[in-house]
């Protein structure tokens, strides 16, 4: 399923060059970065704004711009409510970085506020400390001894530094937790903060405790995310919310060449929404649809129960596995069935012409389904095809420098064909599960034009691949004109559709299983 | 180990003493044990019946928690208890068995009595909903289960 767009990634659009002709520029909300949004509000300015209905404004964020933001917010609330910043950033981290609730509630209910943050009582007049306490058992390793080292946090459950320190080490290093460590007592709710967390642990673990923090701040935040890319490091930002998502399409580009859809993290998927994608996912992986297969094309034996499928003949069968004779039209035993071969004249009974129609029915979604699946996959299928000969092609093009004489910036050409069909294929696939679900009206004959269209630019480029080297050189003038058209092709599909997803023109019939 | 000190501790605590309806059945290394647990009183569910729990101890147990399950028995008799957080293939969804219930500070002892009192207060004779898929299909160790721990009237 995931089909690669790694390797689309890396393309540069091609598509702000082509068409910059018909830019809808659109103030609709839904599209605007939210202004009160804490955070990066200071680089509003440096967002380009959204130039076709299918691109959604984002950013992309490094590690260090994320923990500088955060730093900043927690040292302006810090500065509001009075609180030192390691209490500040458990609020914050508490109430899942909404600043304007934090300070409310603060306001409003100072001493809950801090309690239900596990912070109660002030905590910058005691600093944490270790202490030696005679005459205690530490409830975890039940040792005791006056020597023993112990600690406890502001809730009075007090164990000693090396269970407390392995307790730390656990849910750091295996669990990965960060923000809500709690106090290892039982039911009791006090987060470790990060003065005595800094108190106990060791400098190498400090260090996978802060990465961790950093990691709910963009986990906590609705308008941040992780860009899923194997090893990538850096968080996208997105104003589009979860509500929207039936209209929108989110797809973002990070910075290290990946594109994916904001809303749900899956590679890119437009033209269709989050939610057909994944009832569309889901359908395919399920293995019910083998089974409606055999229920539109088999029968059980009356007898024994074995499948049969009917590949011609006459309505006489005979079960192989247990020899049982009956008929296929009306299932009824053989013997009693008279002399007509080829015709059951119980056809027409009551019983039997509703089962007919049942059959009829799920044979009909099954061959609708099959129709939009197989073009699904096919693209799929194609798209590591061109993708094998794409590697091919980079020795093509180290070949034609060689035989040609031509340059390596003249054969890149083929380089960016590749990569918009990748591309392409990538959005048909999508159009056929968003066909699929697609209810009738007057828009869908439109979608269906604009993916034909798509579908046979694709082709003809593809075909170009098949070509010998040697007439290659010929043919780049005609390569770069389909792929452009190509390119064209997808961002007038992609940017019709858009449009009328985000102005409700389509429905889609959800509850098709 | 972490957990050799506190299970050896444990152990000469068990062996002295119990709460009433708590047996040690066999503790043989520090990995795992096996209890059996009666209900006190006279819940018609459990009546009579004893059931037999396995702990299986990490090393760092009881930092992380034991794994625990019910496991049948034919001779002497030890049935997997009705319960709808029970399933029948002896898995236990039990907050104060998964990471975010578990504290150190639980032991095997508090682990019996607790179960204890889950059966004790359980009045409906059902398995848990999906019991049959889960006990077919599940692969998983009970402790990366991710159990959601809505039910708090059982």
């Amino acid at each position: 399923m995931d089909s690669d767009d790694d390797f689309n990634s890396s393309q540069l659009s091609d598509d702000e060059i082509m068409d910059d002709s018909d830019v809808a520029l659109d103030d609709d909300s839904d599209f605007e970065m939210d202004q009160d949004d804490m955070g990066f509000d200071s680089q509003d300015k440096d967002i380009k704004p959204a130039k076709h209905a299918y691109e959604v404004d984002f950013k992309v964020f490094s590690p260090q711009q994320i923990q500088s933001h955060q730093d900043k917010q927690i040292e302006e609330v810090s500065n509001i409510l009075g609180q030192p910043p390691e209490a500040t950033a458990i609020l914050l981290r508490h109430l899942r970085w909404n600043k304007e609730r934090l300070i409310d509630q603060y306001m409003d209910k100072t001493e809950e506020t801090l309690e239900s943050a596990g912070l109660g009582e002030s905590s910058e007049s005691n600093p944490p400390k270790l202490e030696k306490i005679a005459g205690f058992v530490c409830d975890i390793c039940c040792e005791d001894g006056p020597e023993l080292d112990t600690f406890a946090m502001r809730c009075g459950h007090r164990f000693c530094l090396d269970c407390y320190r392995q307790y730390l080490f656990t849910k750091i290093k295996d669990e990965g937790e960060a923000a809500r460590i709690r106090c290892p007592g039982e039911g009791c709710t006090r987060i470790v903060d990060s003065k005595s967390l800094d108190l106990l642990v060791s400098e190498s673990l400090k260090d996978r405790y802060h990465e961790l923090l950093t990691r709910t701040y963009v986990d906590d935040k609705e308008n941040l995310r992780w860009c899923p890319a194997p090893n990538c490091v850096f968080a996208v930002e997105c104003g589009v919310k979860d509500k929207e998502l039936m209209k929108v399409v989110p797809t973002v580009h990070c910075d290290c060449g990946h594109y994916f859809c904001f809303g749900c993290s899956l590679n890119d998927h437009q033209p269709a929404p989050c939610s057909l994608v994944k009832k569309w996912l889901k359908k395919c992986e399920d293995d019910s649809e083998t089974a409606n297969w055999i229920s539109a094309n088999t029968k059980e034996c009356s007898k024994c129960n074995s499948t049969i499928e009917k590949n011609g003949g006459c309505n006489h069968m005979t079960c192989r596995k247990c020899r049982h004779e009956f008929c296929w039209m009306c299932m009824g035993v053989w013997s009693e069935h008279g002399t007509s071969w080829y015709n059951c004249n119980r056809y027409e009974e009551k019983s039997g012409s509703e089962a007919r129609d049942a059959q009829a029915k799920s044979r009909q979604s099954l061959e609708r389904y099959l129709h939009y699946y197989n073009r699904y996959a096919n693209h799929e299928q194609s798209a590591k095809l061109d993708k094998d000969i794409y590697l091919k092609t980079e020795k093509k093009m180290t070949q034609l420098q060689n035989t040609s004489g031509m340059s390596w910036i003249e054969v890149q050409f083929l380089d960016s064909a590749s990569q918009a069909l990748q591309q392409c294929r990538q959005t048909l696939k999508w159009t056929y599960a968003f066909a699929y679900y697609l209810a009738r009206n007057n828009l869908t004959e439109i979608f269906e034009d604009n993916q034909k269209d798509l579908e046979m630019a694709v082709e003809n480029l593809s075909e170009m691949f098949e070509k010998p080297i040697d007439q290659l050189q010929g043919l780049k003038v005609d390569m770069l004109d389909r792929t452009a058209y190509c390119t064209k092709r997808r961002i007038i599909l992609l940017e019709d559709t858009a449009q009328n997803l985000r102005d409700g023109m389509f429905s889609f019939e959800l509850r098709k299983s | 180990m972490f957990a050799t000190k506190r299970l050896q501790k444990e152990l000469i605590k068990l062996n002295e003493k119990l709460p009433p309806g708590i047996t040690l059945v066999k503790a043989d290394d520090l990995k795992e044990w096996l209890m059996d647990i009666q209900v006190m009183d006279d819940n018609p569910i459990y009546k009579d019946e004893t059931y037999r729990l396995k702990f299986t101890f990490s090393g760092n147990y009881p930092i992380e928690a034991p794994e625990v399950v019910f496991t049948p028995v034919q001779t002497p008799s030890r049935p997997i208890p009705l319960h709808p957080h029970i399933y029948s293939n002896g898995i236990i969804c039990l907050d104060m068995l998964a990471r975010e219930g578990w504290s150190p500070v639980h032991n095997v002892e508090s682990v019996c009595v607790s179960l204890q009192s889950m059966l004790t207060s359980n009045t409906k004779r059902e398995r848990p909903e999906g019991d049959d898929k889960f006990v077919k299909y599940n692969t998983r160790r009970p402790k990366d289960i991710n159990f959601v721990f809505h039910d708090n009237g059982v």
